[in-house]
């Protein structure tokens, strides 16, 4: 089953959803360790893409944009002493990521769903088949096209509202948050290095 | 057999770009890997024994270096279609001889993955494909070489160039000496204001720009550096920008462009997707530099400033109505509100209304005083000239007449400065004009 395929199921399945509320996805969190032992963390992010870090990459991999949502899915790389605060991080930009992810593909498949239907529907008016004498698929002038733009844009403005407002949302978070870890990892480097001295200081000669 | 096979061959791959990197890896591999190339390179001399006479040329090697640029994600130089493009149209030996070209490592960053050592001709299509999609996956690790280019983009550069060229403008039509450090002051403060406030711009819109065909390579996009680093680059050039605004030339082109950063990061990029009414703030924001570089010369907010923001504000709809009419498939899919996509004959009369309006300003120049008669008279041809084209926009309304009304306003703009400038009213007929009016004054 291509990628595809699985988008189009996926959208039947939510045929009647709307941007999904702004509460945090439990999603299983996809990340790479140093050690290869993590292997339950690797088959969530094979189900997307069969990719896979190496062992001893310590950093986060990003990859190509994804077909339907034209986003670029990461995989994080988690250290061996985590933070509660950099764990926080990681999942907050998870879901993040797959909130989006799932946000686009249903943006972009309805969109090009809704364009087919509407030149299909011009065309029947027109009396004009699908295809021309040379096998060319027909389209419309950038006029026509035109019409179902504005309707398409004004019929989901009310999504595009909500969904404008949380991403701003989750942007600033995970900016802070961010912030806040890097601001730690150099206090415990710092402070580390402190101890360390007066470790060598209280030493006996 | 196996040298001089591999020699012709490592003759032609000594060819392929040095992204690529290929051409010093294959040579080196065949060499020294030999348990790896082993298999490669014997497959390989089957296929020279088998048709040697026949394909093995160097016009042959080229062609498939080409197929092989042109199919490989990693070595191609344009930015890769949303489509997925490997599936070869080539017949089975030349199939064949690529997957040879694939298997060989890639050393680029993803040196983590493995390269399976599985008989090319029997390798499952899926394992093939995975292979490739791997080698899309880079490392999300700061390439201390590629931060300069990072930055530009980031900020917008060619835009921020053209927005301290307007400021320049705009102090050098104020009715004062030149004075060199305040000149310099203003225009490296309002270019890393502008830089600051594009790189918040791209900050708010990762995801739209993702889904844009003009946007999707940003920076940010592609992940070459996090978000912190943009906001903390966007801060590095926003404090010591404004700072040298505020107290290296005065505290009002300082407050200016404050003023505009703010209104570009949060009135304008909020609103692109909210109201059509983005498209008036953005016009201001354009309008400011101009006002900024006047300020930053006389200190005071004059009419001669006013009117010089009067023509950027104006110019900015022909300019941006027209860009904007040919990608309206990607705003509604993207879900900007802009007057192209919603109310389309508004964007037509606004274009228009605005370019035979920059006709009524170019004849305040010389009632004001900033320039002198012969400006209006000058600039007519030109001003005509986007006027019509914007007219033959309203008429029409097609792909073809916006392309030539975007392409005329990138022109038209420079020139207007330009003509302004050297129609600008010199300060010793303004002085002379001032003592016979005061000597006439005394007279009576």
């Amino acid at each position: 089953m291509n990628r595809r395929t699985v988008g189009w199921v996926f959208l039947r399945s939510l045929s009647h959803w709307d941007v999904p509320a702004p509460l945090p996805l439990k999603s299983q969190c996809r990340g790479h360790r140093q050690r290869s032992s993590q292997a339950e963390k690797h088959e969530t992010r094979a189900e997307r893409s069969g990719f896979s870090p190496a062992a001893t990459s310590k950093y986060d991999w990003i990859g190509p944009p994804d077909r339907l949502s034209n986003l670029r899915p990461i995989i994080y790389h988690i250290p061996e002493n985590e933070t509660p605060l950099e764990r926080k991080l990681r999942h907050l930009r998870q879901e993040t990521e797959d909130w989006n992810h799932i946000f686009w593909t249903n943006q972009n498949i309805t969109f090009i769903k809704e364009k087919e239907e509407c030149v299909q529907s011009q065309l029947k008016a027109k009396g004009l088949s699908e295809r021309d004498e040379a096998g060319r698929k027909r389209t419309l002038s950038s006029e026509e096209m035109a019409v179902f733009y504005k309707y398409f844009l004004d019929k989901n403005i009310k999504r595009h509202t909500i969904y404008n407002r949380e991403w701003y949302r989750r942007n600033f978070t995970i900016t802070l948050l961010m912030a806040r870890v890097a601001v730690h990892n150099v206090w415990r480097i710092l402070a580390g290095r402190r101890r360390g001295i007066g470790r060598e200081k209280d030493k006996p000669a | 057999m196996f040298r001089t096979s591999c020699s012709r061959l490592q003759g032609v791959w000594k060819c392929l770009p040095h992204d690529g990197l290929v051409g010093a890896i294959v040579q080196q591999n065949l060499i020294t890997n030999s348990s790896r190339s082993h298999l490669s390179a014997r497959s390989l001399i089957q296929l020279c024994k088998k048709n040697q006479a026949e394909w093995m040329t160097f016009q042959h090697l080229c062609f498939l270096k080409r197929q092989y640029v042109t199919h490989s994600s990693a070595l191609c130089q344009r930015a890769r279609p949303k489509q997925e493009t490997v599936t070869p149209v080539l017949d089975d030996r030349e199939d064949s001889v690529l997957r040879q070209v694939d298997q060989l490592p890639n050393i680029k960053s993803d040196s983590g993955t493995e390269v399976p050592a599985c008989d090319p001709q029997n390798e499952p299509e899926a394992a093939r494909a995975a292979r490739l999609e791997a080698r899309q996956w880079k490392e999300l690790k700061v390439e201390y070489s590629d931060l300069p280019g990072v930055y530009a983009r980031l900020s917008k550069i060619r835009l921020t160039a053209l927005v301290v060229t307007t400021a320049a403008a705009g102090y050098a039509m104020a009715p004062v000496p030149f004075d060199p450090f305040t000149f310099i002051m203003a225009s490296v403060g309002t270019g890393l204001s502008s830089c600051t406030a594009n790189c918040i711009n791209q900050y708010f819109e990762v995801p739209f720009d993702s889904n844009m065909n003009r946007t999707k390579n940003r920076p940010l996009v592609r992940g070459q550096i996090s978000p912190l680093h943009a906001v903390s680059f966007a801060l590095a050039c926003g404090i010591p920008g404004l700072t040298m605004l505020t107290l290296g030339v005065n505290p009002l082109t300082g407050f200016l462009g404050g003023l505009n950063i703010f209104l570009y990061t949060c009135c304008y990029t909020p609103l692109k997707r909210i109201s059509i009414t983005n498209t008036w703030v953005g016009a201001v924001v354009g309008a400011i530099p101009p006002v900024m570089g006047w300020t930053a010369a006389t200190g005071s907010l004059d009419p001669g400033a006013l009117l010089l923001g009067a023509f950027l504000f104006s110019w900015q709809f022909p300019h941006f109505n027209a860009l904007s009419w040919n990608l309206r498939e990607d705003y509604s899919r993207g879900g900007y509100r802009m007057m192209s996509v919603t109310h389309p004959a508004l964007c037509k009369r606004v274009a228009l209304r605005h370019s035979v309006g920059l006709i009524g300003l170019s004849a305040l120049g010389p009632v004001l005083d900033v320039t002198t008669w012969s400006f209006p008279l000058v600039s007519l041809p030109i001003n005509l000239y986007i006027s019509y084209l914007a007219l033959r926009f309203y008429r029409h309304g097609d792909r073809q007449n916006a392309r030539k009304l975007f392409f005329c306003s990138l022109w038209h703009l420079p020139m207007l400065l330009l003509l302004a400038l050297t129609c600008k009213k010199s300060r010793v007929t303004r002085d002379e004009g001032d003592v016979a009016a005061g000597a006439t004054s005394l007279a009576v």
